[in-house]
């Protein structure tokens, strides 16, 4: 006796029509857990700009604010860090940033708005570590011989120049991204946002 | 004294016309027939299961006083890590209870180590095991999960950069990626949310799904008979009785045997945890006993010693491919080279399954392979930059290294068919 003779069709598909709905119930079912895991509206709202006073920080110094949760450097560069950013501009991987790592009025040579202060989510692009400064130039900085100053990234050895930019050849895709900012007076600057408006 | 005797008879005739308590205690114990040729390397499965009760048992005791908490307390340091500190200074014996789990983190990973090792030995995964290999191998992925997300729990400098890494790696799947890691974060950066579901994925989703895969790669065993070291069939000889001829019955035979490994084990599992828990910063890792700094990453970041060949791996890809980052193509070897062990029952295509009965080719490429596994496990453990006496930069020789780890697998079709294999006995031996 073949399944055909003994099937009943119209209880098949009324098998095959519940069986459906109750799928598709039970996908519809998942969303609320699986968008339960998505950032609640606190930590959405908990990205408030902040403020940074650079009045106290020396040529050739850094500093390090917290926004967003992450790590935001602030970095007084001096004309002969400045003058290294030329010199390597043939070893990093996107020496012009051309990728949307930094907003439009950031995308110049020096990757900033005043030459001198760099302003960069200390963030690698890699896997998400924090560079580790290494302005110490050659072999006395522990890096490489010949090495002009500049981030070290400890996770997986990616480098960076005074401008956060990418070395050739490392396992950061990306130059380190250059947060929204604006400067409130000569020595406060407000990270998080830029009142384009 | 009789009297009792049968009035438990009663109870248990009672209990067996309503569960199969005898049915199952004959069928997966006194009455599974096992190999009678068993040896050292039979110890590590019933091992496992001893490491995974220490586990689920400490692991209860220490979430009655652990805080998932990332908030930072009057004191000024996150919940989670004083919680942790406060078992081991202020709960009576908290330190032993938290030193027995951490120490059976990795004491699990020596145990499923060397059990898949004893399976590549004794092609433990060919037809008609491959479900057991399969299920065994869900388990070994369960465990790296449960090993990742307790390991953010002590809320430490490791636990935080680790997870941060590891979340990221998500992010480098093209295009749903970045979206995809704050799914799993459950904010933009490793924070409260993060810690709390991982809490939540440690002691309760992942030990259920474990415990799931423990029961079935027990029943597929138990289905189909266990392998063992001269890898015939032992239900092929069976006796008058229907029992296979070089068969004994689980219990008492190797209850008893287990026990004299049960032993031996627990001495050093006693001696880790009593005198180096720390493992010497491969256990317990230095950096973890600072609290999450998420503004600072310490200068040497590793992960525990069971991931690095796997790391080695992740590091080994430098370059882009067709246009995708290396980021993303390190993301893949590193998922392939765990996963790829499932697919060694089909990729292995020996007539014989022994190590015994094969030829040169297979136990060559075997010792290169568990050479190749130790020196990307030891480079995983040291920072990019390594060089061997000082001279022999580490990152190529990973590289290389990576590429055979592939190799082994990807080419066990061709050499294990080629191999001079000697004839497989008809019975097991007394070797």
């Amino acid at each position: 006796m073949s399944s055909e003779d003994t099937v009943d069709c119209g209880r098949r598909r009324l098998l095959v029509a519940t069986a459906t709905a109750g799928g598709v119930a039970g996908v519809a079912a998942a969303v609320p857990f699986v968008a339960s895991m998505l950032p609640s509206e606190r930590a959405k709202a908990a990205g408030a700009p902040v403020e940074a006073d650079i009045s106290k920080l020396a040529p050739g110094q850094m500093m390090t604010v917290e926004w967003r949760g992450k790590p935001v450097w602030i970095i007084n560069r001096t004309p002969e860090m400045l003058a290294t950013l030329r010199k390597v501009d043939d070893k990093v991987s996107d020496p012009k940033s051309d990728k949307p790592m930094q907003p439009e009025y950031c995308k110049n040579e020096n990757r900033s708005i005043k030459p001198e202060i760099m302003v960069t989510v200390g963030i690698c692009t890699h896997l998400g570590c924090s560079p580790i400064d290494k302005f110490k130039t050659g072999a006395e900085s522990g890096v490489e011989a010949d090495w002009p100053g500049g981030f070290l990234c400890p996770c997986h050895g990616s480098t960076f120049d005074f401008a956060g930019r990418v070395y050739k050849s490392k396992p950061a895709p990306d130059n380190l991204e250059v947060p929204p900012h604006v400067y409130l007076s000569e020595t406060k600057i407000l990270i998080g946002e830029d009142k384009k408006a | 004294m009789s009297s009792l005797n049968s009035k438990l008879q009663d109870l248990l005739g009672w209990v067996d016309a309503r569960f199969p308590l005898t049915a199952s205690w004959k069928s997966h114990v006194s009455e599974y027939y096992a190999p009678k040729n068993f040896n050292f390397w039979y110890f590590f499965g019933s091992l496992a299961l001893l490491v995974l009760v220490i586990q689920i048992v400490t692991g209860i005791f220490l979430v009655m006083h652990f805080k998932p908490d990332a908030s930072l307390n009057a004191s000024g340091v996150p919940v989670a890590f004083a919680s942790v500190e406060y078992i081991m200074r202020d709960v009576p014996w908290g330190w032993l209870i938290r030193y027995m789990h951490s120490t059976g983190a990795s004491a699990f990973f020596v145990v499923i180590y060397l059990h898949m090792f004893r399976g590549l030995l004794y092609g433990s995964y060919r037809k008609p095991r491959e479900l057991i290999w399969l299920f065994g191998m869900g388990i070994f992925l369960c465990l790296m999960g449960e090993a990742f997300f307790g390991y953010l729990l002590p809320w430490g400098q490791m636990s935080f950069w680790g997870a941060q890494v590891i979340v990221n790696l998500f992010s480098a799947i093209p295009i749903i990626g970045p979206d995809l890691s704050v799914w799993l974060r459950g904010d933009y950066v490793v924070g409260d949310a993060t810690l709390n579901r991982f809490f939540a994925f440690h002691v309760i989703a992942m030990p259920l799904v474990l415990l799931g895969l423990v029961a079935a790669h027990l029943l597929a065993l138990h289905e189909v008979g266990s392998n063992n070291p001269d890898g015939v069939e032992i239900k092929k000889k069976k006796g008058a009785d229907g029992i296979p001829l070089d068969g004994i019955p689980f219990h008492p035979y190797y209850t008893v045997k287990d026990i004299v490994g049960v032993v031996v084990f627990l001495f050093a599992f006693s001696i880790v945890v009593f005198f180096m828990p720390e493992g010497g910063g491969y256990f317990l890792e230095f950096n973890n006993f600072d609290p999450a700094d998420p503004l600072k990453t310490p200068s040497h970041i590793a992960p525990v010693w069971y991931f690095t060949p796997y790391y080695s791996l992740l590091r080994a890809v430098t370059f882009p491919l067709f246009g995708i980052d290396a980021k993303f193509w390190g993301v893949v070897a590193m998922g392939a080279g765990v996963v790829v062990f499932a697919f060694l029952p089909w990729l292995d295509r020996s007539p014989v399954k022994s190590i015994r009965y094969r030829g040169p080719i297979t136990k060559v490429m075997l010792t290169l392979f568990v050479i190749t596994f130790f020196i990307l496990g030891f480079l995983g453990t040291k920072s990019p930059s390594y060089a061997f006496f000082g001279a022999i930069p580490g990152a190529p020789v990973a590289q290389i290294l990576s590429v055979f780890y592939f190799l082994f697998f990807l080419t066990m079709p061709i050499w294990s068919s080629l191999d001079r294999c000697q004839p497989e006995p008809d019975r097991v031996t007394d070797k």
